[in-house]
Protein backbone atom coordinates (compact mmCIF):
# COMPACT_ATOMS: atom_id res chain seq x y z
CA UNK A 1 0.00 0.00 0.00
CA UNK A 2 2.85 1.89 1.04
CA UNK A 3 4.40 1.54 -2.37
CA UNK A 4 1.69 2.60 -4.41
CA UNK A 5 0.99 5.95 -2.42
CA UNK A 6 4.88 6.97 -3.31
CA UNK A 7 4.01 6.06 -6.57
CA UNK A 8 1.04 8.23 -7.06
CA UNK A 9 2.93 11.26 -5.49
CA UNK A 10 5.90 10.02 -8.01
CA UNK A 11 3.09 10.28 -11.08
CA UNK A 12 1.55 14.10 -9.51
CA UNK A 13 -1.47 12.66 -8.80
CA UNK A 14 -2.10 13.90 -5.27
CA UNK A 15 -1.36 17.60 -6.63
CA UNK A 16 -3.36 17.46 -9.34
CA UNK A 17 -6.45 19.73 -9.48
CA UNK A 18 -9.45 19.07 -11.64
CA UNK A 19 -9.55 22.04 -13.91
CA UNK A 20 -13.76 22.90 -14.56
CA UNK A 21 -13.74 20.94 -17.90
CA UNK A 22 -17.27 21.83 -17.61
CA UNK A 23 -17.42 25.03 -17.34
CA UNK A 24 -15.06 25.43 -20.72
CA UNK A 25 -16.07 26.90 -24.43
CA UNK A 26 -15.60 24.20 -26.64
CA UNK A 27 -17.50 25.90 -29.45
CA UNK A 28 -18.29 29.35 -30.78
CA UNK A 29 -21.13 30.08 -32.53
CA UNK A 30 -20.02 33.02 -34.43
CA UNK A 31 -17.50 31.45 -35.97
CA UNK A 32 -18.41 29.86 -39.43
CA UNK A 33 -16.63 26.68 -39.37
CA UNK A 34 -17.85 25.10 -36.20
CA UNK A 35 -21.10 24.47 -38.87
CA UNK A 36 -19.32 22.68 -41.40
CA UNK A 37 -17.72 18.83 -41.37
CA UNK A 38 -14.12 18.75 -43.12
CA UNK A 39 -15.66 16.16 -45.10
CA UNK A 40 -19.02 17.33 -46.18
CA UNK A 41 -20.43 18.30 -49.58
CA UNK A 42 -22.55 20.77 -51.25
CA UNK A 43 -24.85 18.79 -53.58
CA UNK A 44 -27.33 19.41 -56.46
CA UNK A 45 -30.23 16.71 -55.96
CA UNK A 46 -30.75 16.72 -59.55
CA UNK A 47 -27.76 15.63 -60.65
CA UNK A 48 -27.80 11.57 -60.07
CA UNK A 49 -25.74 8.41 -60.65
CA UNK A 50 -26.28 5.22 -60.36
CA UNK A 51 -23.27 2.33 -59.99
CA UNK A 52 -22.44 -1.02 -59.41
CA UNK A 53 -21.29 -2.76 -56.03
CA UNK A 54 -21.38 -6.55 -57.27
CA UNK A 55 -17.56 -6.29 -58.09
CA UNK A 56 -16.46 -3.64 -55.26
CA UNK A 57 -14.67 -3.77 -52.03
CA UNK A 58 -16.27 -1.86 -49.28
CA UNK A 59 -13.89 0.86 -48.93
CA UNK A 60 -13.96 1.21 -52.87
CA UNK A 61 -18.14 1.82 -52.66
CA UNK A 62 -17.67 4.14 -49.79
CA UNK A 63 -14.67 5.78 -52.51
CA UNK A 64 -17.25 5.96 -55.06
CA UNK A 65 -20.43 8.03 -53.12
CA UNK A 66 -17.61 10.15 -52.05
CA UNK A 67 -16.27 10.45 -55.47
CA UNK A 68 -19.71 11.60 -56.85
CA UNK A 69 -20.70 13.85 -53.97
CA UNK A 70 -17.38 15.51 -54.62
CA UNK A 71 -18.61 16.39 -57.65
CA UNK A 72 -22.16 17.61 -56.37
CA UNK A 73 -23.98 14.32 -57.43
CA UNK A 74 -27.09 14.56 -54.89
CA UNK A 75 -29.21 11.64 -55.85
CA UNK A 76 -26.73 7.81 -55.98
CA UNK A 77 -28.02 4.61 -56.69
CA UNK A 78 -25.75 2.03 -55.68
CA UNK A 79 -26.85 -1.43 -57.15
CA UNK A 80 -26.20 -4.85 -55.89
CA UNK A 81 -24.08 -4.03 -52.40
CA UNK A 82 -24.33 -7.80 -51.87
CA UNK A 83 -23.92 -7.59 -47.95
CA UNK A 84 -21.32 -5.97 -47.94
CA UNK A 85 -20.05 -4.59 -44.31
CA UNK A 86 -19.75 -1.05 -43.59
CA UNK A 87 -21.36 0.60 -46.59
CA UNK A 88 -22.46 4.16 -46.65
CA UNK A 89 -21.11 5.20 -43.66
CA UNK A 90 -19.71 8.37 -43.04
CA UNK A 91 -21.86 10.58 -45.24
CA UNK A 92 -22.17 14.31 -43.90
CA UNK A 93 -23.92 16.12 -46.31
CA UNK A 94 -27.49 15.79 -47.52
CA UNK A 95 -27.93 13.67 -49.71
CA UNK A 96 -30.18 11.00 -51.10
CA UNK A 97 -28.67 7.43 -51.20
CA UNK A 98 -30.74 4.92 -52.55
CA UNK A 99 -29.06 0.63 -51.65
CA UNK A 100 -30.50 -1.70 -54.08
CA UNK A 101 -29.73 -4.82 -52.40
CA UNK A 102 -29.05 -5.77 -48.49
CA UNK A 103 -26.09 -4.30 -46.47
CA UNK A 104 -23.74 -6.43 -44.32
CA UNK A 105 -22.91 -5.09 -40.58
CA UNK A 106 -22.40 -1.34 -39.88
CA UNK A 107 -24.17 0.02 -42.62
CA UNK A 108 -25.27 3.56 -42.85
CA UNK A 109 -23.21 4.65 -39.65
CA UNK A 110 -21.87 8.07 -38.15
CA UNK A 111 -24.38 9.52 -40.56
CA UNK A 112 -25.39 13.17 -40.36
CA UNK A 113 -28.08 14.30 -42.79
CA UNK A 114 -28.36 12.27 -45.70
CA UNK A 115 -31.81 10.55 -46.64
CA UNK A 116 -31.15 6.95 -47.11
CA UNK A 117 -33.15 3.72 -48.81
CA UNK A 118 -32.42 0.31 -48.42
CA UNK A 119 -34.56 -2.26 -50.67
CA UNK A 120 -33.12 -5.11 -49.19
CA UNK A 121 -32.13 -6.06 -45.03
CA UNK A 122 -29.13 -4.57 -43.02
CA UNK A 123 -26.93 -6.63 -40.53
CA UNK A 124 -26.36 -6.03 -37.30
CA UNK A 125 -25.57 -1.83 -36.35
CA UNK A 126 -27.23 0.09 -38.86
CA UNK A 127 -26.71 3.68 -38.38
CA UNK A 128 -24.86 3.21 -35.63
CA UNK A 129 -24.12 6.67 -34.16
CA UNK A 130 -26.32 8.49 -36.63
CA UNK A 131 -26.62 11.97 -36.10
CA UNK A 132 -29.13 13.29 -38.12
CA UNK A 133 -31.04 12.21 -41.71
CA UNK A 134 -33.59 9.17 -42.56
CA UNK A 135 -32.42 5.57 -42.96
CA UNK A 136 -35.19 3.61 -44.05
CA UNK A 137 -34.79 -0.29 -44.43
CA UNK A 138 -37.38 -2.10 -46.87
CA UNK A 139 -37.19 -5.69 -45.42
CA UNK A 140 -35.23 -6.81 -41.98
CA UNK A 141 -32.64 -5.93 -39.87
CA UNK A 142 -30.23 -7.67 -37.64
CA UNK A 143 -29.19 -6.78 -34.24
CA UNK A 144 -27.84 -3.59 -32.39
CA UNK A 145 -30.09 -1.85 -34.92
CA UNK A 146 -29.71 1.58 -34.93
CA UNK A 147 -27.03 1.50 -31.47
CA UNK A 148 -26.40 5.25 -29.93
CA UNK A 149 -28.02 6.68 -32.50
CA UNK A 150 -28.34 10.63 -31.16
CA UNK A 151 -30.67 11.81 -34.15
CA UNK A 152 -32.97 11.37 -37.26
CA UNK A 153 -35.85 8.50 -38.47
CA UNK A 154 -34.17 5.44 -38.55
CA UNK A 155 -36.88 2.49 -40.02
CA UNK A 156 -37.19 -0.79 -40.72
CA UNK A 157 -40.26 -2.14 -41.92
CA UNK A 158 -39.85 -5.76 -40.82
CA UNK A 159 -38.84 -7.47 -38.16
CA UNK A 160 -35.58 -6.43 -36.03
CA UNK A 161 -32.96 -8.46 -34.01
CA UNK A 162 -31.59 -7.87 -30.23
CA UNK A 163 -30.62 -4.97 -28.62
CA UNK A 164 -32.69 -2.42 -30.92
CA UNK A 165 -32.02 1.19 -30.02
CA UNK A 166 -29.32 0.02 -27.42
CA UNK A 167 -27.34 3.36 -25.99
CA UNK A 168 -30.08 5.49 -28.01
CA UNK A 169 -29.28 8.86 -27.54
CA UNK A 170 -31.90 11.06 -29.67
CA UNK A 171 -33.86 10.43 -32.58
CA UNK A 172 -36.66 8.40 -33.40
CA UNK A 173 -36.70 4.31 -34.16
CA UNK A 174 -39.37 2.59 -36.06
CA UNK A 175 -40.24 -0.88 -36.71
CA UNK A 176 -42.81 -2.19 -38.30
CA UNK A 177 -42.05 -5.95 -36.92
CA UNK A 178 -40.92 -7.08 -34.20
CA UNK A 179 -37.70 -6.34 -31.96
CA UNK A 180 -35.67 -9.15 -30.15
CA UNK A 181 -34.47 -9.25 -26.51
CA UNK A 182 -33.13 -6.03 -24.88
CA UNK A 183 -34.59 -3.69 -26.85
CA UNK A 184 -33.87 0.12 -25.56
CA UNK A 185 -31.00 -1.17 -23.18
CA UNK A 186 -29.71 1.78 -21.99
CA UNK A 187 -31.51 4.17 -23.47
CA UNK A 188 -30.84 7.84 -22.89
CA UNK A 189 -33.12 10.05 -25.09
CA UNK A 190 -35.07 9.49 -28.11
CA UNK A 191 -38.15 7.54 -28.68
CA UNK A 192 -39.03 3.83 -30.41
CA UNK A 193 -41.81 2.64 -31.67
CA UNK A 194 -42.25 -1.00 -32.29
CA UNK A 195 -45.30 -1.97 -34.17
CA UNK A 196 -45.18 -5.35 -33.45
CA UNK A 197 -44.12 -7.81 -30.54
CA UNK A 198 -41.33 -6.86 -28.46
CA UNK A 199 -38.99 -9.49 -26.88
CA UNK A 200 -38.08 -9.96 -23.04
CA UNK A 201 -36.33 -7.08 -21.16
CA UNK A 202 -37.60 -3.95 -22.64
CA UNK A 203 -36.10 -0.94 -21.71
CA UNK A 204 -33.48 -2.29 -19.51
CA UNK A 205 -31.34 -0.24 -17.23
CA UNK A 206 -32.99 2.69 -19.35
CA UNK A 207 -32.43 6.48 -18.09
CA UNK A 208 -35.10 8.22 -20.12
CA UNK A 209 -36.71 8.26 -23.51
CA UNK A 210 -39.43 6.84 -24.22
CA UNK A 211 -40.90 3.54 -25.93
CA UNK A 212 -44.37 2.72 -27.71
CA UNK A 213 -45.09 -0.77 -28.56
CA UNK A 214 -48.08 -2.27 -30.63
CA UNK A 215 -47.61 -5.70 -29.60
CA UNK A 216 -47.33 -8.26 -26.94
CA UNK A 217 -44.31 -7.18 -24.62
CA UNK A 218 -42.35 -10.09 -23.19
CA UNK A 219 -41.41 -8.75 -19.94
CA UNK A 220 -39.83 -5.41 -19.03
CA UNK A 221 -36.22 -4.47 -18.07
CA UNK A 222 -35.22 -3.15 -14.52
CA UNK A 223 -35.99 0.37 -14.38
CA UNK A 224 -38.32 0.26 -17.21
CA UNK A 225 -42.14 0.86 -16.46
CA UNK A 226 -45.67 1.33 -18.26
CA UNK A 227 -46.09 5.28 -19.05
CA UNK A 228 -49.86 6.88 -19.33
CA UNK A 229 -50.50 7.83 -23.32
CA UNK A 230 -51.64 11.23 -23.78
CA UNK A 231 -52.74 13.36 -26.89
CA UNK A 232 -49.31 14.70 -27.51
CA UNK A 233 -48.24 10.87 -28.31
CA UNK A 234 -50.66 9.93 -30.35
CA UNK A 235 -50.68 12.94 -32.23
CA UNK A 236 -47.34 12.39 -32.72
CA UNK A 237 -47.19 8.56 -33.62
CA UNK A 238 -49.71 9.38 -35.71
CA UNK A 239 -47.80 12.10 -38.13
CA UNK A 240 -44.49 10.12 -37.41
CA UNK A 241 -46.04 6.94 -38.74
CA UNK A 242 -48.11 8.09 -41.59
CA UNK A 243 -44.62 9.80 -43.13
CA UNK A 244 -43.46 5.94 -43.37
CA UNK A 245 -46.54 4.52 -44.07
CA UNK A 246 -46.48 2.57 -41.16
CA UNK A 247 -49.52 1.64 -39.42
CA UNK A 248 -49.38 -0.94 -36.53
CA UNK A 249 -52.07 -3.67 -36.43
CA UNK A 250 -53.06 -2.92 -33.40
CA UNK A 251 -54.08 0.82 -34.23
CA UNK A 252 -52.07 3.93 -32.73
CA UNK A 253 -54.41 4.41 -30.41
CA UNK A 254 -54.30 0.90 -29.04
CA UNK A 255 -50.37 1.14 -29.05
CA UNK A 256 -48.91 1.31 -25.18
CA UNK A 257 -46.02 3.52 -23.72
CA UNK A 258 -42.97 2.55 -21.80
CA UNK A 259 -40.86 4.93 -20.38
CA UNK A 260 -37.97 5.03 -17.57
CA UNK A 261 -38.43 5.01 -13.76
CA UNK A 262 -35.38 6.62 -13.22
CA UNK A 263 -34.96 4.93 -9.90
CA UNK A 264 -31.25 4.47 -11.93
CA UNK A 265 -30.07 7.13 -12.55
CA UNK A 266 -31.87 11.06 -12.62
CA UNK A 267 -30.38 13.84 -15.45
CA UNK A 268 -33.00 16.37 -13.60
CA UNK A 269 -30.17 16.26 -10.68
CA UNK A 270 -27.20 17.46 -13.16
CA UNK A 271 -26.57 20.92 -14.57
CA UNK A 272 -27.18 21.35 -18.21
CA UNK A 273 -23.46 21.77 -18.62
CA UNK A 274 -22.90 18.26 -17.35
CA UNK A 275 -25.57 16.27 -19.59
CA UNK A 276 -24.09 17.83 -22.34
CA UNK A 277 -21.35 15.89 -21.31
CA UNK A 278 -22.76 12.62 -20.21
CA UNK A 279 -25.35 12.79 -23.42
CA UNK B 1 -14.54 -14.51 -32.85
CA UNK B 2 -15.25 -17.40 -35.73
CA UNK B 3 -17.80 -17.93 -38.25
CA UNK B 4 -20.40 -21.06 -38.71
CA UNK B 5 -22.69 -21.66 -41.53
CA UNK B 6 -24.55 -24.16 -42.80
CA UNK B 7 -27.06 -25.32 -44.97
CA UNK B 8 -29.44 -27.97 -46.20
CA UNK B 9 -31.08 -29.12 -49.37
CA UNK B 10 -34.05 -30.08 -48.42
CA UNK B 11 -35.73 -31.70 -51.40
CA UNK B 12 -32.25 -33.22 -53.10
CA UNK B 13 -28.51 -32.99 -52.92
CA UNK B 14 -25.99 -30.33 -54.36
CA UNK B 15 -22.43 -30.19 -54.88
CA UNK B 16 -22.13 -28.99 -50.94
CA UNK B 17 -18.50 -28.91 -51.15
CA UNK B 18 -18.39 -26.27 -52.88
CA UNK B 19 -21.24 -24.21 -51.61
CA UNK B 20 -19.80 -24.32 -48.14
CA UNK B 21 -16.25 -23.33 -49.36
CA UNK B 22 -17.90 -20.16 -50.91
CA UNK B 23 -19.80 -19.90 -47.58
CA UNK B 24 -16.37 -20.19 -45.29
CA UNK B 25 -14.45 -18.50 -47.35
CA UNK B 26 -16.56 -15.38 -47.30
CA UNK B 27 -16.00 -15.95 -43.62
CA UNK B 28 -12.35 -15.92 -43.36
CA UNK B 29 -12.07 -12.61 -41.89
CA UNK B 30 -14.10 -13.76 -38.48
CA UNK B 31 -11.38 -16.49 -38.12
CA UNK B 32 -8.03 -17.58 -40.78
CA UNK B 33 -6.55 -19.99 -37.94
CA UNK B 34 -8.72 -23.28 -39.30
CA UNK B 35 -11.55 -23.95 -41.40
CA UNK B 36 -13.44 -27.42 -41.52
CA UNK B 37 -16.61 -28.84 -42.88
CA UNK B 38 -18.91 -31.65 -41.56
CA UNK B 39 -20.43 -32.72 -44.98
CA UNK B 40 -23.62 -35.28 -45.30
CA UNK B 41 -23.17 -37.04 -48.58
CA UNK B 42 -25.42 -40.13 -49.35
CA UNK B 43 -25.31 -42.66 -46.70
CA UNK B 44 -23.09 -45.96 -47.39
CA UNK B 45 -25.20 -49.03 -47.08
CA UNK B 46 -23.90 -51.40 -44.10
CA UNK B 47 -21.15 -49.02 -44.17
CA UNK B 48 -19.13 -46.36 -42.07
CA UNK B 49 -16.90 -43.70 -43.36
CA UNK B 50 -14.36 -43.05 -40.82
CA UNK B 51 -12.06 -39.64 -40.97
CA UNK B 52 -8.77 -39.84 -38.89
CA UNK B 53 -5.78 -38.30 -38.34
CA UNK B 54 -2.57 -39.55 -36.92
CA UNK B 55 -0.13 -36.47 -36.45
CA UNK B 56 -1.05 -32.66 -36.27
CA UNK B 57 -0.35 -30.81 -39.41
CA UNK B 58 2.51 -28.84 -37.22
CA UNK B 59 4.32 -31.71 -36.10
CA UNK B 60 4.63 -33.12 -40.02
CA UNK B 61 6.91 -29.96 -40.14
CA UNK B 62 8.88 -30.65 -37.12
CA UNK B 63 11.62 -33.76 -36.58
CA UNK B 64 13.21 -36.45 -39.29
CA UNK B 65 11.29 -39.33 -37.66
CA UNK B 66 7.89 -38.09 -37.77
CA UNK B 67 6.83 -39.23 -41.33
CA UNK B 68 8.10 -42.57 -40.10
CA UNK B 69 5.84 -42.68 -37.39
CA UNK B 70 2.76 -41.75 -39.11
CA UNK B 71 3.21 -44.62 -41.53
CA UNK B 72 3.74 -46.93 -38.26
CA UNK B 73 0.43 -45.49 -36.01
CA UNK B 74 -1.65 -45.77 -39.88
CA UNK B 75 -0.47 -49.32 -39.62
CA UNK B 76 -1.50 -49.93 -36.32
CA UNK B 77 -4.95 -48.27 -36.85
CA UNK B 78 -5.00 -51.14 -39.72
CA UNK B 79 -4.10 -53.76 -37.25
CA UNK B 80 -6.16 -52.88 -34.40
CA UNK B 81 -9.36 -52.17 -36.97
CA UNK B 82 -8.69 -55.94 -38.15
CA UNK B 83 -8.53 -57.30 -34.96
CA UNK B 84 -12.01 -55.93 -33.56
CA UNK B 85 -13.18 -57.43 -36.80
CA UNK B 86 -13.82 -54.36 -38.79
CA UNK B 87 -13.63 -54.88 -42.52
CA UNK B 88 -12.09 -52.35 -44.33
CA UNK B 89 -12.83 -51.76 -47.78
CA UNK B 90 -11.61 -48.41 -48.86
CA UNK B 91 -8.34 -46.53 -48.00
CA UNK B 92 -7.67 -43.18 -48.55
CA UNK B 93 -5.01 -40.73 -47.78
CA UNK B 94 -6.50 -37.34 -48.03
CA UNK B 95 -3.06 -36.24 -46.51
CA UNK B 96 0.25 -37.66 -45.30
CA UNK B 97 -1.56 -37.37 -42.05
CA UNK B 98 -5.10 -37.50 -42.65
CA UNK B 99 -6.83 -40.74 -43.54
CA UNK B 100 -10.44 -41.71 -44.93
CA UNK B 101 -11.30 -45.31 -44.57
CA UNK B 102 -15.02 -47.25 -45.77
CA UNK B 103 -15.36 -50.22 -43.48
CA UNK B 104 -18.45 -52.44 -42.41
CA UNK B 105 -18.44 -53.63 -38.50
CA UNK B 106 -21.35 -54.82 -36.82
CA UNK B 107 -19.45 -54.72 -33.01
CA UNK B 108 -19.97 -52.07 -30.49
CA UNK B 109 -18.77 -48.72 -32.13
CA UNK B 110 -17.29 -46.66 -28.93
CA UNK B 111 -15.33 -50.07 -27.90
CA UNK B 112 -13.84 -49.18 -31.98
CA UNK B 113 -13.49 -45.79 -31.36
CA UNK B 114 -11.70 -45.68 -27.82
CA UNK B 115 -8.94 -48.38 -29.28
CA UNK B 116 -8.14 -46.74 -32.15
CA UNK B 117 -7.76 -43.46 -30.37
CA UNK B 118 -5.45 -45.11 -27.68
CA UNK B 119 -2.55 -45.38 -30.55
CA UNK B 120 -0.39 -42.56 -29.58
CA UNK B 121 -1.22 -39.14 -32.12
CA UNK B 122 -4.31 -40.84 -33.66
CA UNK B 123 -7.99 -39.12 -33.51
CA UNK B 124 -10.86 -39.83 -35.23
CA UNK B 125 -12.58 -37.15 -36.35
CA UNK B 126 -15.76 -38.50 -37.61
CA UNK B 127 -17.38 -42.40 -37.98
CA UNK B 128 -20.91 -42.03 -39.95
CA UNK B 129 -22.90 -43.78 -42.57
CA UNK B 130 -23.07 -40.08 -44.86
CA UNK B 131 -20.82 -37.74 -42.12
CA UNK B 132 -17.27 -36.98 -43.35
CA UNK B 133 -15.71 -34.20 -40.86
CA UNK B 134 -12.84 -32.25 -42.61
CA UNK B 135 -10.94 -30.00 -40.21
CA UNK B 136 -7.11 -28.23 -41.36
CA UNK B 137 -5.25 -25.41 -40.92
CA UNK B 138 -6.11 -22.51 -42.95
CA UNK B 139 -8.92 -20.83 -45.12
CA UNK B 140 -11.52 -22.75 -46.66
CA UNK B 141 -10.19 -22.54 -49.83
CA UNK B 142 -6.78 -24.19 -48.66
CA UNK B 143 -8.30 -26.42 -47.03
CA UNK B 144 -11.05 -27.50 -49.73
CA UNK B 145 -8.24 -27.71 -51.93
CA UNK B 146 -6.09 -30.20 -49.91
CA UNK B 147 -8.86 -32.44 -49.26
CA UNK B 148 -10.40 -31.90 -52.71
CA UNK B 149 -13.81 -31.26 -51.51
CA UNK B 150 -15.21 -29.74 -54.46
CA UNK B 151 -17.64 -31.68 -56.34
CA UNK B 152 -18.56 -33.56 -52.79
CA UNK B 153 -22.32 -34.25 -53.61
CA UNK B 154 -24.38 -34.11 -50.22
CA UNK B 155 -27.69 -33.02 -48.29
CA UNK B 156 -26.61 -30.77 -45.70
CA UNK B 157 -23.48 -29.42 -44.20
CA UNK B 158 -21.80 -27.28 -41.15
CA UNK B 159 -18.59 -25.71 -41.36
CA UNK B 160 -16.72 -23.44 -39.18
CA UNK B 161 -13.86 -20.57 -39.51
CA UNK B 162 -11.88 -20.34 -36.14
CA UNK B 163 -10.20 -17.60 -34.61
CA UNK B 164 -8.06 -19.20 -31.54
CA UNK B 165 -8.72 -17.41 -28.39
CA UNK B 166 -8.47 -19.79 -25.62
CA UNK B 167 -6.84 -23.00 -27.09
CA UNK B 168 -4.25 -23.98 -29.25
CA UNK B 169 -4.12 -23.16 -33.07
CA UNK B 170 -4.23 -27.24 -34.38
CA UNK B 171 -6.40 -29.54 -35.70
CA UNK B 172 -7.58 -31.09 -32.71
CA UNK B 173 -8.89 -27.62 -31.43
CA UNK B 174 -10.63 -26.65 -34.71
CA UNK B 175 -14.32 -27.54 -35.47
CA UNK B 176 -16.84 -29.47 -36.58
CA UNK B 177 -16.88 -31.44 -33.45
CA UNK B 178 -17.80 -35.13 -33.74
CA UNK B 179 -20.24 -36.12 -30.97
CA UNK B 180 -18.38 -39.32 -29.78
CA UNK B 181 -19.31 -42.06 -30.11
CA UNK B 182 -22.69 -41.47 -32.13
CA UNK B 183 -22.30 -41.84 -35.96
CA UNK B 184 -23.25 -38.55 -38.07
CA UNK B 185 -23.60 -36.37 -35.51
CA UNK B 186 -21.34 -32.92 -35.63
CA UNK B 187 -21.31 -29.24 -34.07
CA UNK B 188 -19.91 -26.01 -34.79
CA UNK B 189 -19.88 -23.22 -32.36
CA UNK B 190 -19.51 -19.17 -31.88
CA UNK B 191 -18.90 -17.85 -28.59
CA UNK B 192 -17.84 -18.41 -24.97
CA UNK B 193 -19.24 -20.92 -22.28
CA UNK B 194 -18.87 -20.13 -19.44
CA UNK B 195 -19.99 -23.12 -16.82
CA UNK B 196 -17.52 -25.25 -18.95
CA UNK B 197 -15.80 -27.30 -16.49
CA UNK B 198 -18.61 -27.45 -14.34
CA UNK B 199 -19.67 -29.73 -16.99
CA UNK B 200 -17.06 -31.34 -18.47
CA UNK B 201 -16.22 -33.17 -15.02
CA UNK B 202 -19.64 -33.93 -15.19
CA UNK B 203 -19.45 -35.52 -18.52
CA UNK B 204 -16.11 -37.18 -17.91
CA UNK B 205 -17.64 -38.57 -14.88
CA UNK B 206 -20.49 -40.14 -17.24
CA UNK B 207 -17.50 -41.55 -19.03
CA UNK B 208 -17.52 -39.12 -21.97
CA UNK B 209 -14.21 -38.49 -23.91
CA UNK B 210 -12.38 -34.72 -24.65
CA UNK B 211 -10.05 -34.42 -27.17
CA UNK B 212 -9.24 -31.42 -26.61
CA UNK B 213 -10.16 -27.66 -24.08
CA UNK B 214 -12.00 -26.45 -26.34
CA UNK B 215 -15.32 -24.99 -24.87
CA UNK B 216 -17.38 -25.72 -28.23
CA UNK B 217 -16.23 -29.38 -27.98
CA UNK B 218 -18.90 -29.77 -24.87
CA UNK B 219 -21.18 -28.46 -26.90
CA UNK B 220 -20.94 -32.08 -28.82
CA UNK B 221 -20.51 -33.94 -25.91
CA UNK B 222 -23.17 -32.57 -24.48
CA UNK B 223 -25.69 -33.44 -27.20
CA UNK B 224 -24.45 -37.19 -27.28
CA UNK B 225 -25.05 -37.15 -23.78
CA UNK B 226 -28.58 -36.30 -23.99
CA UNK B 227 -28.95 -38.31 -27.14
CA UNK B 228 -27.78 -41.15 -25.36
CA UNK B 229 -30.27 -40.74 -22.36
CA UNK B 230 -33.04 -40.76 -24.96
CA UNK B 231 -33.88 -37.32 -26.24
CA UNK B 232 -34.17 -36.09 -29.54
CA UNK B 233 -31.95 -33.57 -30.65
CA UNK B 234 -34.54 -30.76 -30.74
CA UNK B 235 -35.35 -31.93 -26.53
CA UNK B 236 -31.39 -31.96 -26.51
CA UNK B 237 -30.88 -28.67 -28.12
CA UNK B 238 -33.32 -26.87 -26.30
CA UNK B 239 -32.33 -28.28 -22.84
CA UNK B 240 -28.65 -26.94 -23.79
CA UNK B 241 -29.74 -23.38 -24.19
CA UNK B 242 -31.19 -23.70 -20.20
CA UNK B 243 -28.00 -25.25 -19.23
CA UNK B 244 -25.14 -24.58 -20.73
CA UNK B 245 -24.24 -21.05 -19.60
CA UNK B 246 -22.58 -18.00 -22.02
CA UNK B 247 -23.23 -16.69 -25.15
CA UNK B 248 -22.97 -18.99 -28.19
CA UNK B 249 -24.75 -19.54 -31.00
CA UNK B 250 -24.07 -23.23 -32.32
CA UNK B 251 -25.13 -25.61 -35.41
CA UNK B 252 -25.58 -29.47 -34.84
CA UNK B 253 -26.06 -31.96 -38.15
CA UNK B 254 -27.24 -35.47 -37.82
CA UNK B 255 -27.79 -37.95 -40.61
CA UNK B 256 -31.02 -36.51 -41.78
CA UNK B 257 -31.57 -32.69 -39.58
CA UNK B 258 -29.99 -29.80 -39.50
CA UNK B 259 -30.24 -27.96 -36.21
CA UNK B 260 -29.15 -24.14 -34.65
CA UNK B 261 -29.53 -22.73 -31.47
CA UNK B 262 -28.83 -19.25 -30.02
CA UNK B 263 -28.13 -18.51 -26.08
CA UNK B 264 -30.66 -16.52 -24.29
CA UNK B 265 -28.96 -13.18 -24.30
CA UNK B 266 -28.65 -13.24 -28.00
CA UNK B 267 -25.70 -11.63 -28.08
CA UNK B 268 -24.13 -13.90 -31.19
CA UNK B 269 -24.83 -13.56 -34.70
CA UNK B 270 -26.67 -15.74 -36.55
CA UNK B 271 -28.46 -15.18 -40.22
CA UNK B 272 -31.14 -17.40 -41.66
CA UNK B 273 -32.43 -17.85 -44.75
CA UNK B 274 -35.07 -21.05 -45.23
CA UNK B 275 -37.15 -21.72 -48.48
CA UNK B 276 -39.56 -24.70 -49.18
CA UNK B 277 -35.71 -25.97 -50.83
CA UNK B 278 -32.91 -24.97 -49.27
CA UNK B 279 -32.06 -23.48 -45.48
CA UNK B 280 -28.93 -21.37 -45.20
CA UNK B 281 -27.60 -20.07 -42.42
CA UNK B 282 -24.31 -18.08 -40.92
CA UNK B 283 -22.65 -15.67 -38.51
CA UNK B 284 -22.93 -13.03 -41.33
CA UNK B 285 -25.11 -12.90 -44.29
CA UNK B 286 -22.51 -12.04 -46.64
CA UNK B 287 -21.64 -16.43 -46.50
CA UNK B 288 -25.31 -16.70 -47.91
CA UNK B 289 -24.96 -14.22 -50.02
CA UNK B 290 -21.95 -16.24 -51.63
CA UNK B 291 -24.09 -18.84 -52.72
CA UNK B 292 -27.55 -16.97 -54.01
CA UNK B 293 -26.64 -14.24 -56.54
CA UNK B 294 -30.38 -12.92 -56.39
CA UNK B 295 -31.97 -11.27 -53.05
CA UNK B 296 -33.41 -13.58 -50.80
CA UNK B 297 -35.68 -12.47 -47.28
CA UNK B 298 -33.03 -13.14 -44.23
CA UNK B 299 -33.69 -12.54 -40.49
CA UNK B 300 -31.92 -13.03 -37.36
CA UNK B 301 -33.10 -16.02 -35.23
CA UNK B 302 -34.58 -14.14 -31.36
CA UNK B 303 -32.71 -15.25 -28.16
CA UNK B 304 -33.45 -18.57 -26.48
CA UNK B 305 -34.02 -19.73 -29.92
CA UNK B 306 -34.25 -23.50 -31.43
CA UNK B 307 -34.48 -24.60 -35.15
CA UNK B 308 -34.75 -28.09 -36.73
CA UNK B 309 -35.43 -28.94 -40.38
CA UNK B 310 -35.27 -32.30 -41.75
CA UNK B 311 -33.47 -33.59 -45.00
Amino acid sequence: MAGIEHRSHDMGLHVEQLTGRTQQRFFSATEEENFMYPWSFEVDFEKSAEFDAEAMTSTQINLRIRELMQDGVGSITVRNPRAKHGVGVGILNRLNLRFEGSLGYFGCGLIDGPNIQISGRVGWSCAENMMAGTVVIEHNAGSTFGAAIRGGDLVCRGDVGSRTGIDQKGGTIIVGGRTGAFSGFMMQRGRMVICGDAGKNLGDSMYDGTIYVGGEVEDLGVDCVPGEMNDTDLKWLTEKLARYDISPACGVENMKKFVAGKQLWNYDNLEPSEKKLVL
Amino acid sequence: MCGIAGLIHRNGSSDIGSEMTAMLQSLKHRGPDSTGFALYGRPTENQCIMRFKVAEQEEMKNGFEIRQQVIERQKEVDHRLETLGARVTLREDATEYSHRYVFSFDGDMRRLADYVEDIEGVEILSIGAGLELIKDLGDATTVSGQYSLSGFEGTHGIGHTRMATESDVDIRSAHPYWAYPFNDVSVVHNGQLTNYWTFRREMERKGHRFMSNCDSELIAVYIADRIQEGDDLETAMVSSVEELDGVFTYLVATSDKLGMAKDVMAAKPMVLYESDEFVGLASEEVAIRSIFPSEIETWDPYHGEVKVWQV
